[in-house]
Formats: C-alpha cells, structure tokens, sequence
C-alpha cells in the first residue's frame, strides 16, 4: 500500500499509528530493554559468556531438538492437515479441536504428563525401556516435547491453504495425463509449500524458547540435555542478570537471523513459482 | 435494580467488608518446601496474637523456589518477612534490591535462623542396595537422584554434604574430596530444578536407588506417598542446614508493619512455634522442645556451612559459574 493512497475503509494512517505504537510497546521495548541490559557487559566478558563450553553445548540442544521437532511436524503436520480436509469420518470435528490442545495446555502441564507417560516405568516407557530405548531424561525426550508443543502450527497454517485449493486443478492435471505423484509435486505442493514453511518457521521459533514442558523430560544432565533457556535460568539463580540476558541477546539474535533467513527463502520461492 | 445487579451490589459490598475487617496483613514470601510448615504456624500466631493485640491479622503466603522468590522481593514484591532456605538468598535482597538492611543476621538469634534441617538419604524399602552411607553412594550399581545445584538450594546442600563428608573422612584433602564428589554425580542419572521435583522423580517415577534431600522432606514423603515405601538412612556424618528468616525493612516502614512482622518472626523461636516447628520435622532450637522430640531426630555428627567460609563463600568456591561444580559437571560429561 502507498503512503498516501485513498482505500475504501478509511482511518489508514489511525490504524498503522496504532499498530506501531502497539508493536512498539509489546515488543520492541522488552527487547531493546534485554539488549541495552546486557550493554553493561564489555565485549570480551560478554563473549566469555555466550561462548562457555556448557552454554555452546546447550546452543546445540536447543536448536537441534527445535530443529528435529521442526521438521517431524512439517511430515506429520501436513499429513493431519490433509486428512482432515480431504477426508471425512466420524470424530473429524473432535480430532480437529484436538489439534489445538498443545496451544492451550499449560506447557509444565505437559511436560510433566510427557514425563510420567514415558518415564522407565511409564506406560509407554516401560515397554520403550524393554527394548532398550529410553526417552524420558535424554535428548529424545527433548525431541518429544517440543513435538508435542510445536505440533499445532503446521496443521494451521496449511489447512486453509488446503481448503481453498481448488480441487478442479488436481482434476485437470488428471486429466491431462498426470500420474498422482506428479500431481503432488507438481500441483499440490507449490501451492501448499509457503504455508508448510511458514508453518516449519513459527514451529522452529516456537520450539527454540521452550522451557516449562522440556525442563521435566529433558533429565537437564551437563553438556548432553542441557537447553538453552536452563542456562538463563540458572543463571538467574545466580542473580547474574547480565550473564543471563547475554545469553538471551544470542537466542535472540540468532533465532531472528533464522526467520529471516526462513523468510527470504520463502519470499524466494514465491516469486520464483510465477 | 435488576436481580443481577444487586447480587454483583451484595458480592462487592461484602468483598469491602472482608477486607476492612482484616485490620493488618502480612506477606511472607518463603520458599516451596516449607508450605507445610507455615499451614501449621500461621493459625497458631494468629491466634496467639488476636488473643494479645484484640486485632484481625490476615496473614498471606507466597511460594516458590527460594531464589525465584528472592529475586521477586528484588524485582519489587512486597513480601513483610521473606523465609527462606539459604541465606545467600537473603543477603541477595540487601545486595541487589536494598529492601533488608545489612546485619539481618544478628536481628535474632541463631543467626536468624528459628530451626534447621539436614541432608540425609532416603532409599527403596528393604535398602535393596545397602546403602549406609555417603561412601555407598560412589558404588557402580547405584543410582543417586539429587536436584541440580545450579538451581536449587536443596541441590547445594547435597553437594556441600557430600564434599565435607568426604573431607572428613580423608582427613581434610581437598582433592579426594573432589575425586569422590564427582564420583558421586557421576552416579547422578537426571537433574531435577528444585528439590521437589527430584522427590516426584524418585517416589512417583521410581527413578534411581537413593535421594537425597532434606529430613523435613523426607516427612512430607511419608505423608504423601506412606511410611512403608522407604527407609531414611541417616549418614554418620551431614551438613546442617540453617533456614534463615528476615524481615524485610523497607517494606514494613513503607507499610507500618514492623511490629507486627517482628512479632510473627520472633515467635517462631517460642515453644509454641518450635511445637510446630518439630511437628514438621524441622529441628527446633529449643532445648525442652528438642528433648521432647529426641526420638524422631537421631543425634547425628553435624558440620555446617560455616565449614566453607559461610554460603557466601560457598557458592563462590564451588556453584558460581566455571568454579568446582561446572568443572566436574564437564569432567564427567567427558567420560560419557
């Protein structure tokens, strides 16, 4: 939209102040307030901070395990999606509402349920510890809650986009020959594809901040099930406010330059389609 | 007047009510484990004071980890007494948020601190793996469940416990010391954030052969979860821990609560509130009280923080970030 372009509804320049205002407000200060907190760091002790060997292992932990989560709910996201637009069966609307449970449970909620459920003397980490897989109190069991939470976000995003595409084009590409494999590619995919990594991105970021659900699943050992957000709160422990939002300043720089990266390379592929 | 209306009328007016008669409240910000403790001591006080000051006292409770609820009376929480189970927390709040003057220590006896507990070990029925003491905990076949003490005071505790055990029995070296501590978490299979949830880990999860952890908790154990699904095991030797109380200056000036805030931390040492104390398995410091519940407190050989230099110098020495604990945390880690 033009700076100054005359729309049908009016109170432009009223909503954008607004939105500024409120953004400003919301987010901006909180974070600038984080940033200039950690400014009473000098460069080299701030460094001497991010860079401690337990903090760089935990930076692994937690990107990893979000990275995992990401993209097991990018597969299993788009394939609940697809079911529950495509197909129709008894209990849709319930399995539908279903989806948006991880959004509204408290996360220690769910971490603690995860935690029971697949402890060694779990219901399902009884037998899992029978076979000799253990995921309660490992990097799994990480891997596992910030599945559980970031689940929603995929589904959501590529359903609408499922529910509009039009069936007749699948119809057309049929009937022009193609195989349903190409058509998935070649038809389905394309269209759905700036949903899915739109989806994978807000999963990802989600996951990245989590800490109620994992801290009781993750068995939290040194170097090995550690995440990040443990060592700000440890830190905290410590009243060592400045440790902690340096730690904070890299996630957040570092998840910022993820989403834009993300973000490029959906702007990327868009315009590329056309 | 609408029916609605006039029950939304009846339910503020009587909210007013409700709060004009409570003529004084009192926040005491404490820490988690001691919810028991103050369920029992409130009525008590309260009784004990409306009796001699013809007042309503309402008292409200806050509880959490003990430096979370520290740095929330730094942050601005307007809490009249704070209790809690370090004193490093303490001095915290008169080093960062200014809110209790320097020398809170000195205010009452004990070192402001109305009772203690200590470190002990709690096992499976039966003892299955015959854990006696500390030195059992080092065994290759044990598992050993202990709140992490980056977070947790509990945690803290636990290591101290388990260094000057160690430096007792080697006649002071410092690096056998180390060798077994690190032994000892090297047996350590998961790091709970608070001594809670490691309980929850080792009763409800049956995670590990041994806990360790506070007496105190280990009676809440025994009511939660029954007496006969653990022993106790008390070590030959443990760290006493002290839980420190202090009013918090700034806050009852403000809000003209000294009297009162002093009065319900100075009755904490009076036989009555060391009755309660007792009662909830923390030691008391009264000497008739403590007779009376010899039995449930085995005289057990004691060192205390003061070993180290104090809390203070303690957790510089070992939990500060890249000191001892971080160094063993990353000795083990390699060996894995």
């Amino acid at each position: 939209m033009k700076w100054k372009q005359s729309s049908v509804l009016p109170g432009f320049n009223l909503a954008l102040g607004y939105s500024v205002l409120y953004l400003s407000l919301i987010v901006l200060l909180p974070l600038a307030a984080l940033i200039s907190k950690s400014m009473g760091l000098d460069w080299a002790s701030f460094w001497a901070i991010v860079t401690e060997p337990r903090v760089v292992a935990s930076y692994k932990v937690t990107f990893g395990a979000s990275l995992i989560a990401a993209l097991i709910n990018l597969f299993v996201g788009l394939l609940i999606a697809w079911v529950l637009v495509r197909y129709s069966f008894p209990g849709k609307r319930f399995i539908d509402a279903l989806v948006d449970l991880p959004f509204a449970l408290p996360t220690a909620v769910a971490g603690i349920a995860l935690a029971t459920l697949y402890a060694p003397n779990g219901l399902l980490g009884a037998p899992l510890d029978q076979l000799g897989i253990k995921i309660a109190f490992t990097p799994a069991g990480i891997v596992l809650a910030l599945t559980f939470i970031t689940l929603p976000f995929v589904v959501r995003t590529v359903q609408p986009v499922l529910e509009d595409m039009e069936k007749e084009l699948e119809e057309a590409a049929s009937s022009l020959g193609a195989t349903r494999w190409q058509i998935f590619c070649k038809v389905i995919l394309p269209t759905i594809f700036p949903a899915l990594l739109t989806g994978f991105t807000l999963a990802f970021a989600r996951a990245i901040g989590e800490f109620g659900s994992v801290i009781f699943i993750a068995g939290n050992m040194p170097f090995k099930s550690e995440i990040t957000p443990l060592m700000i709160i440890s830190k905290l422990e410590q009243y060592d406010y400045l440790g902690a939002t340096a730690i904070a300043v890299v996630m957040l720089v570092v998840s910022f330059a993820l989403l834009l990266l993300i973000n490029g390379l959906q702007w990327w592929v868009t315009r590329h389609r056309r | 007047m609408s029916k609605f209306k006039k029950i939304v009328l009846a339910i503020s007016l009587s909210g007013f009510s409700a709060l004009s008669w409570a003529d004084t409240t009192l926040l005491n910000v404490s820490y988690d484990v001691m919810r028991d403790f103050y369920k029992d001591y409130n009525p008590v006080f309260q009784k004990y004071y409306e009796a001699k000051y013809k007042d309503k006292l309402t008292i409200q409770q806050s509880h959490g980890g003990s430096s979370k609820q520290a740095r929330s009376v730094i942050d601005g929480l307007e809490a009249d007494v704070v209790t809690m189970n370090q004193s490093t927390d303490i001095d915290a709040i008169v080093e960062k948020g200014r809110q209790i003057n320097p020398g809170w220590e000195k205010k009452y006896a004990d070192e402001a601190a109305p009772f203690s507990s200590m470190q002990v070990l709690i096992v499976r029925k039966g003892n299955p793996k015959g854990i006696k003491d500390w030195a059992d905990l080092i065994k290759p076949n044990v598992q050993v469940v202990v709140p992490n003490p980056k977070t947790s005071g509990n945690g803290r505790y636990t290591f101290l416990a388990a260094w000057g055990a160690a430096l007792k029995q080697n006649g002071g070296n410092e690096a056998k010391a180390r060798d077994f501590t690190r032994a000892v978490f090297a047996n350590v299979p998961l790091l709970d954030a608070g001594g809670r949830a490691a309980t929850t880990t080792f009763m409800q999860r049956q995670m590990g052969d041994v806990l360790v952890t506070f007496e105190n908790e280990a009676e809440m154990i025994a009511r939660e979860f029954g007496r006969g699904n653990f022993e106790v095991i008390y070590p030959s030797v443990s760290i006493d821990a002290d839980l420190p109380v202090a009013l918090v200056d700034k806050v009852v000036d403000k809000r003209g609560t000294r009297k009162v805030a002093d009065e319900y931390l100075r009755y904490l040492w009076s036989p009555e509130g060391q009755e309660v104390a007792a009662q909830n398995y923390l030691r008391p410091r009264n000497a008739a009280v403590a007779a009376k519940y010899a039995k449930q407190f085995p005289a057990i050989k004691l060192f205390g923080v003061a070993e180290f230099g104090g809390m203070k110098a303690a957790q510089k020495k070992f939990f500060d970030d890249g000191a001892i604990y971080d160094q063993i945390s990353a000795e083990i880690a390699k060996k894995r």
